[in-house]
């Protein structure tokens, strides 16, 4: 019994005649869904799978199908008679078109037997000319198939091989998803073999026999280009073979490999590019070494796929929809990148920049192209560090992400361009520009603390406006905060929010303890702060002489004069210096959640266009209205209910101006501003939503202790949610607060993340004071007849949201502090933009 | 919302009859929106004073809203807004419920009497003029009123908030009830530009009757017209036509002129036209047989290039979904013949996010967009455009800062528009546009558009980078 050797990853095309049994092989060896077959298409078309006239729109269907199949990395087998050669061209196109191997499975039986079986079947009613006809035409074709582009060809000659053999599914060279590493990924070394044995130490690896091995149990891999230029090539060259021979490497090509195998098997290439001092070196080592050269670089595979598909390593780099594919396009690109077909002022090739576009989730490392620091571009990261041209060499440690690098020794060869300097900061870092497809259309984004969060296409179609027109250097954007909702509506009385449902609501969801804060009547403003302008450029890729930026929840520029901005980061940072932060936590940014006071510095044009005309309107009006009722009232009883009721309003519209007045005062720069801090959402290498709200007020409470000016506590306290009468101090605190003219209160549980009987809880329940509500609800939502019906209001719309963005801002920081790559990070802000554009009751 | 009107004529209690109201009790209606109690302030011989009030209810009036349109402060301003408070279109509904008859100037007891002018004196606490004191005259002063008028303040705690829109108004005219019923049922709304409920054909037929005997000779009839039918100009035109029937025969023109004076002024008309042309000179010039109007907006450009049988492709991009709505809206996208759908699509799309349909083009316009980008936002532009989409042809206008001195209405220091956020001067313009033409490779010449002032140059300047 003998095995079809097909590739995991193939198009295998079965030919043979009508009656051959393609079908019946098909179904015993492949998944009916790997099985396109020319007659079920036809079926799909015409309602009849022996249509004829139905062929070239059931061969649509069936490569628009292979197509998609092909698309998601997955083998597809194709049923059809495919004899002729042009029958099989658009297939053999298919399979390059995706970089997967065509596989050709030949069903060369006698014609007779064909002939017979299809006599058998009363659809198949054609003539015994046909299957002839059919025969000979695949018989003609045979030897052609290798010509036309089939890697892999079986052949089966009889009706008993054809029952016998079996299908074995290879996975490629290329797979080696198996293997976890850990991995020592070293870049190009160009004969460098001082500084690779230094490298090698380093890592922790001991010599053995000519090889090496690492008492770890760690693997080397060898990005290509050992050899040219350097002093040593042929030192190299022995301990990577042995190391590789012994199991302890793995090697990819790099394009000096490839010319040097083809000098060595004698074709005629130029001794160019340091290709002359490799073949100098060779020359003095004995001929036998030559040849194990040749076979090794022979042997080379162009990449590998490792780490159940998680790293890629190739010479030059590998574009997502080649990676773990096999085609000559996939070959060249891995070892010789890809150009724009010009060179530069120095005669060198112009290269695409496939890095700045890769949205891959594969990490992709590779050399080729010496720079003078790694730098990781969404998620590729190129080590080729140049030692030969008296640079570096560098390791990177996966999964560590740790890089290890050596100094060359000397400069053993001139490079042809200066090495380029560090890239610019500012707006051309390659990777920093966005791609629509990043944002647009509906979206699905992966958080970690909330599953998945669907963004609709049109609220997506919202959020590009806002993002575009009105939105900050998205590259500031690694935080938008979510909105909040409010308890449950109290049930009578003169209230619509009360702390008892709040409290109520933990206690049901499990939450032990709870922190009440203060809730300030400001704007939202999330606050980056970089210790100084280097460390905002290198950090954030901008270059920002306030070294920081201040934002509003929609993620626009807070002051809309940049010299306020400029001045509040600068007390800031200074706060910061005196409370040691940067020490303590180790880091040269802060990213911190803040109310800005007062409200009307923010809300300016609101107040002027709605809120203070509709006090005046309603001040004018209702007191117009008592005094001609007072005198209707005096000549005529059957008013006097009538001035009850108008006095009643017009008291509500005085409380309503006093309300809002409250908030407002003027604002002649930074000296009126009061900032409080609440979150420290995050700094370098952490998001501290590990640490609960009793460690943040503290925290950030050192900042209003060195600048009590600018900065303010925020009033708080913490509270037993099983001890009733601690809740009882808790209602009577709000109580206080409010009757002083606060806005409410926040009720958070101790902890940031906290689970309950329905999964993730509300990270915060704000309480609104039943004076500030008048400026949401309106100036008279608090007569009784308007009570009554604004009580029927729905909070699991908003419930949901604010779970949603909460979620998705807090990915969105630790993806910016793990250094995930700019579109990783910018979807997430996007996404909570989106999810504002959703209708939800805005008084909530 | 409160209106009262007194007369002083003798016996003035004689009101009473003429409004068909009892003076010794108060009653109250139903209205579709809340109540309205009517009641007597004073009534004697000498002075009698009747007051409508409205008591409107803000909860109910939230769930039938028909905002404003282009609520440009968020959805709040359902809940908080000034309705229930002002003189409006509600007040007009219910001088028509409440006092109809008196409207019609009929009345059972005092016939004679309503046919006669009388003294009378209307007071409005809370009165919304949009177009201010002076266009408040405009409308009252020629049918015979004596006016005074107090404007409110917004809030007298923050006198740096300047003044609010409303007026307290005094009117005094002798004259018939039903007139003066009429003239306030159809000004009211007028003042405050805004009507609650659609405003449709029915609407002008309302506005004729009312407006008999007046309306046609008023000097502000044309805005009476245009604001009563909330800027329809369809609905406009038809009442104008049917108002003056055969005395007016140049109706297009006098209607364009209105739409006009409602806009900014002829000049910004005018630069537009030109700026459309200039570009459109440009992009034909080239030879370009695709093109892409980047920041479309409501599809000015995308008109006059869709005439130019030269282009076969045409796609117009803009952020902002609603600008292409309009755009698909007034080049009648649904109705055009297929050959020449075809040759235009609308896309949505923005001018800093790369965007792979954007190559290919022979030439990309972006007429007055730049302005609109925060300027540390333009190198992602640069990128986007002159990097990636690389098109053969960039033609780029802008306003030229220098020549704002030239607008009279507009103060030192300001820009022309609330959302441009920068205005260069051509000095500025030309740094950056030769940095970017410098490392996109790319040749750029200048060009001024627009009348060009000796001094300060054209108001609008252009950029056309090659390759």
């Amino acid at each position: 019994m003998s095995a079809l050797r097909v590739p995991a990853l193939s198009l295998v095309v079965l030919m043979g005649a009508s009656g051959c049994g393609k079908s019946t092989f098909a179904r015993r060896h492949f998944r009916t869904t790997e099985v396109l077959s020319s007659d079920y298409c036809r079926g799909l078309v015409a309602d009849d799978e022996n249509d004829q006239s139905a062929t070239a729109a059931a061969f649509d269907v069936l490569r628009h199908i292979a197509r998609q199949r092909l698309a998601a990395g997955r083998l597809t087998v194709i049923d059809a008679t495919s004899v002729r050669p042009e029958d099989r061209a658009s297939l053999v196109a298919l399979a390059r078109e995706h970089h997967v191997l065509p596989v050709a499975i030949v069903f060369d039986l006698p014609p007779k037997v064909c002939q017979e079986r299809n006599e058998a079947r009363p659809d198949r009613a054609f003539g015994p000319h046909v299957v002839r006809q059919q025969s000979q035409a695949l018989r003609r074709s045979l030897r052609g198939l290798q010509r036309e582009g089939f890697r892999i060809i079986h052949r089966l000659e009889s009706p008993e091989q054809v029952d016998e053999v079996t299908i074995e599914r290879q996975p490629l060279w290329t797979d080696k998803r198996d293997h976890h590493g850990p991995f020592d990924v070293i870049g190009d070394l160009h004969g460098c073999h001082d500084e690779l044995v230094e490298l090698l130490e380093r890592l922790g690896w001991e010599r053995e026999g000519d090889g090496a091995r690492h008492p770890g149990g760690r693997t080397a891999i060898f990005i290509g280009d050992l050899v040219d230029r350097g002093p040593a090539s042929p030192a190299v060259l022995r301990l990577v073979m042995a190391m590789v021979e012994a199991g302890t490497a793995l090697c990819v090509p790099g394009n000096h490999e490839k010319k040097l195998l083809k000098k060595l098997r004698g074709r005629d290439v130029q001794l160019s590019h340091g290709l002359a001092e490799t073949m100098a070196q060779l020359e003095r080592e004995p001929a036998e070494l030559r040849e194990r050269v040749a076979s090794f670089i022979d042997g080379l595979i162009s990449h590998y796929v490792l780490d159940d598909g998680k790293l890629v390593v190739a010479h030059a780099g590998l574009k997502e929809e080649l990676q773990g594919r096999a085609s000559s396009a996939v070959r060249d690109f891995a070892t010789y990148g890809e150009t724009t077909g010009e060179t530069d002022e120095y005669g060198l090739p112009v290269r695409l920049d496939w890095a700045a576009e890769y949205r891959g989730k594969a990490m992709v490392v590779y050399g080729h192209v010496p720079t003078p620091e790694p730098e990781w571009i969404n998620r590729t990261l190129c080590i080729d560090t140049g030692c030969v041209f008296g640079g570096k060499l560098t390791a990177l440690r996966y999964p560590e992400r740790e890089l290890v690098q050596v100094d060359a020794r000397k400069v053993y060869y001139e490079p042809a361009r200066p090495l380029a300097p560090p890239p610019p900061v500012a707006a051309d870092r390659p990777h920093d520009l966005l791609d629509l497809g990043d944002v647009t259309g509906k979206r699905v984004v992966e958080t970690r603390l909330h599953h998945r969060v669907t963004i609709r296409a049109e609220n997506a179609a919202a959020a590009l406006e806002a993002m575009s027109r009105f939105a900050l250097d998205p590259r500031w954007l690694v935080y938008l905060p979510p909105t909040m909702a409010p308890p449950e509506t109290h049930k009578d009385g003169d209230y619509l929010e009360h702390p008892g449902e709040v409290f109520d609501y933990f206690r049901r969801e499990g939450v032990a303890r709870a922190v009440c804060e203060e809730k300030h009547m400001g704007s939202r403003a999330v606050i980056i702060v970089a210790r100084d302008t280097a460390a905002a450029a290198r950090r954030f890729g901008v270059a920002s002489e306030s070294a920081g930026v201040v934002y509003t929840r929609t993620g626009r520029r807070f002051f809309a004069n940049r010299d306020d901005e400029h001045a509040v980061l600068e007390r800031l940072r200074k706060a910061l210096d005196r409370t040691g932060a940067w020490e303590r936590f180790a880091t040269d940014w802060l990213c911190l959640d803040a109310e800005i006071m007062p409200w009307s510095a923010k809300a300016q044009s609101l107040l002027r266009q709605q809120y203070a005309p509709t006090g005046a309107a309603a001040r004018a009006g209702l007191s117009a209205s008592v005094a001609a009722l007072r005198l209707g009232a005096a000549r005529d009883d059957g008013s006097l209910a009538l001035l009850r009721r108008f006095e009643a309003r017009h008291a509500c519209a005085e409380r309503y101006v006093e309300s809002y007045r409250r908030y407002c005062w003027p604002v002649d720069g930074v000296a009126d501003l009061r900032i409080a801090p609440f979150h420290l959402l995050a700094s370098e290498g952490k998001v501290h939503t590990d640490r609960d709200h009793l460690w943040h007020m503290a925290t950030l409470g050192e900042l209003a202790a060195v600048d009590p000016e600018l900065f303010q506590a925020t009033l708080h306290v913490a509270i037993d949610l099983h001890d009733d009468e601690a809740v009882e101090r808790g209602v009577h605190w709000w109580q206080q607060l409010t009757d002083a003219g606060g806005e409410g209160m926040v009720v958070k549980p101790l902890d940031w993340i906290t689970r309950g009987r329905h999964g993730l809880v509300q990270p915060a329940v704000k309480c609104r004071g039943a004076e500030y509500l008048r400026i949401i609800y309106g100036a008279e939502y608090s007569l009784p007849e308007h009570l009554t019906r604004l009580r029927e209001r729905g909070l699991s719309a908003k419930r949901s949201l604010a779970l949603r963005e909460l979620a998705l801002g807090l990915e969105g920081l630790e993806r910016f502090v793990a250094r995930e790559p700019l579109y990783r990070v910018h979807e997430c802000a996007f996404a909570v933009l989106a999810l504002e554009s959703e209708p939800v009751d805005p008084r909530l | 919302m409160l209106l009262t009107i007194s007369t002083t004529h003798r016996p003035a209690t004689d009101l009473g009859y003429l409004v068909a109201k009892n003076p010794a009790r108060c009653q109250s209606f139903e209205l579709s929106h809340g109540k309205a109690h009517v009641f007597y302030p004073e009534a004697s011989e000498e002075r009698c004073t009747v007051a409508l009030l409205l008591d409107i209810d803000p909860v109910a009036l939230v769930r039938g809203w028909r905002g404003p349109s282009g609520d440009g402060e968020g959805l709040l301003g359902r809940y908080v807004n000034d309705r229930p408070y002002v003189a409006s279109s509600f007040l007009s509904v219910a001088l028509g419920r409440v006092f109809g008859s008196a409207m019609k100037g009929t009345s059972k007891e005092r016939a004679e009497l309503a046919a006669t002018p009388i003294p009378l004196e209307i007071e409005l606490p809370v009165v919304p003029c949009r177009g201010g004191e002076l266009f408040l005259r405009r409308l009252f002063e020629p049918l015979g009123y004596e006016v005074e008028a107090w404007r409110l303040a917004l809030d007298e705690r923050f006198p740096e908030w300047g003044e609010s829109a409303y007026f307290a108004v005094r009117l005094r005219i002798g004259a018939r009830l039903a007139d003066v019923l009429t003239h306030l049922y159809v000004l009211l709304p007028v003042l405050d530009n805004e009507k609650h409920y659609w405003v449709g054909e029915d609407e002008i037929q309302n506005l004729l009757a009312k407006g008999e005997g007046w309306l046609a000779a008023h000097p502000e009839r044309d805005q009476i017209l245009h604001r009563s039918l909330r800027g329809q100009r369809r609905l406009t035109r038809m009442a104008l036509e049917r108002l003056l029937a055969d005395e007016e025969p140049d109706l297009e023109a006098r209607e364009e002129q209105a739409a006009r004076t409602e806009d900014a002024g002829d000049e910004r008309l005018s630069l537009n036209e030109e700026r459309v042309a200039a570009v459109l000179a440009v992009v034909t010039e080239t030879g370009a047989r695709s093109v892409v109007d980047l920041g479309c907006g409501e599809g000015r450009l995308l008109r006059a290039l869709l005439r130019q049988r030269s282009l076969a492709r045409i796609v117009g991009l803009d952020v902002s979904p609603r600008a292409l709505d309009i755009a698909a809206d007034r080049l009648d996208l649904e109705k055009l013949p297929p050959a020449q759908r075809q040759r235009l699509e609308l896309w949505q799309g923005s001018v800093t996010y790369r965007d792979a349909r954007l190559a290919g083009f022979d030439a990309a316009c972006a007429v007055e967009v730049i302005e609109h980008l925060e300027l540390d936002r333009l190198p992602a532009f640069e990128r986007v455009v002159f990097e990636h989409a690389r098109p053969p042809c960039v033609v780029m206008t802008t306003p030229n800062a220098e020549y704002n001195v030239r607008f009279p209405g507009l103060p030192a220091g300001k820009l022309r528009h609330g959302d441009h956020r920068f205005e260069w001067t051509r000095a500025e313009l030309e740094a950056w546009a030769r940095g970017v033409a410098e490392r996109r490779g790319y040749a750029v010449r200048f060009a001024a558009v627009g009348p060009i002032d000796p001094e300060v140059g054209a108001p609008t300047q252009m950029a056309v980078f090659t390759r």
